[in-house]
């Protein structure tokens, strides 16, 4: 784990040394964007925005979905992955939570026996 | 070497369950052993809600919980973490609340992009199957939720991004 994010944040770090990747972060902060409309907006030929695209979406800032001819750039990491670390993240903190639980509702059970004892009483 | 442990069984299939049911859905799924009803009361009487709802291996604590559950009944959750710097609000609406059975609430503090949770209650024998349902109102609004890393309100991914900002500003104040 701390292997990984260290791998990451360098390259992050790379990703980061370069202006036109920087501006294009700053683009993709304010909308998500096509290859073409990146590709005009930096005054760079498709192959060439391709190539600093390619650079940030191997960092997991960026990540790019084709459909049908347009591939749209966006903010974010690189999803399937993310989403099963996040799944998995979100599992411990219910699991968490209901062990707690557990133990909430057999002290409710341990009472609600007393109760029903002292009641017969 | 131990041989005996490598044939004790596996343990059981994992207690909590979590699926992404659809573009849209995420469902939790746990059993407890007890009837719906003490299940029930733990979900609904704020005192109890309390003494589970923010799990002491995560270092957070409640600051304040008000709870009103009935139908149109609203609740405010408010957090505290030692690394947060603000307190982290839950708040919404219960939607519906059919004694032992069935709670729905909404969670406003994403705004539109909330989910709708619904919980329900099933009493098997001498256990409760609760199956936890968060309905989002787009595939946009459930991918968002993941990609910002949260898992309960805090964005981990920006506060990942301030990192990188301050590290980096910090190395190029040092060349």
């Amino acid at each position: 784990m701390v292997q990984y994010s260290q791998t990451r944040f360098d390259a992050a770090f790379a990703a980061l040394a370069d202006a036109t990747r920087r501006g294009v972060l700053q683009q993709l902060g304010r909308a998500d964007a096509s290859i073409t409309e990146l590709a005009a907006k930096f005054h760079m030929t498709l192959t060439g925005i391709k190539k600093h695209v390619g650079v940030l979406e191997q960092a997991g800032l960026v990540t790019t979905q084709k459909v049908g001819r347009v591939r749209t750039c966006r903010l974010g990491p690189r999803r399937l992955e993310e989403e099963a670390a996040w799944i998995e993240k979100y599992r411990q903190l219910w699991d968490a939570r209901f062990d707690a639980l557990d133990q909430v509702v057999e002290e409710l059970k341990r009472k609600e026996k007393l109760d029903g004892r002292k009641q017969r009483q | 070497m131990d041989a005996s442990r490598d044939s004790e069984p596996t343990p059981m299939k994992q207690r909590t369950t979590v699926q992404r049911k659809s573009e849209r859905e995420l469902v939790v799924t746990r059993s407890f052993s007890g009837p719906a009803r003490l299940v029930f009361e733990a979900w609904t009487k704020p005192e109890l809600l309390q003494r589970w709802w923010a799990p002491k291996s995560y270092g957070i604590a409640f600051i304040s919980c008000e709870v009103d559950v009935r139908t149109g009944g609203t609740y405010r959750f408010v957090f505290g973490h030692p690394a947060a710097a603000q307190p982290m609000e839950f708040f919404g609406r219960y939607i519906e609340v059919t004694p032992h059975s069935r709670l729905v609430w909404t969670n406003e503090e994403a705004g539109e992009s909330g989910a709708v949770t619904t919980v329900t209650f099933e009493e098997r024998g001498a256990e409760t199957l609760v199956i936890m349902h968060d309905l989002y109102p787009s595939k946009k609004a459930l991918d968002d939720a993941i990609a910002s890393g949260s898992t309960g309100g805090i964005s981990e991914t920006f506060a990942q991004l301030d990192e990188l900002l301050v590290s980096l500003g910090a190395s190029v104040g040092r060349s």
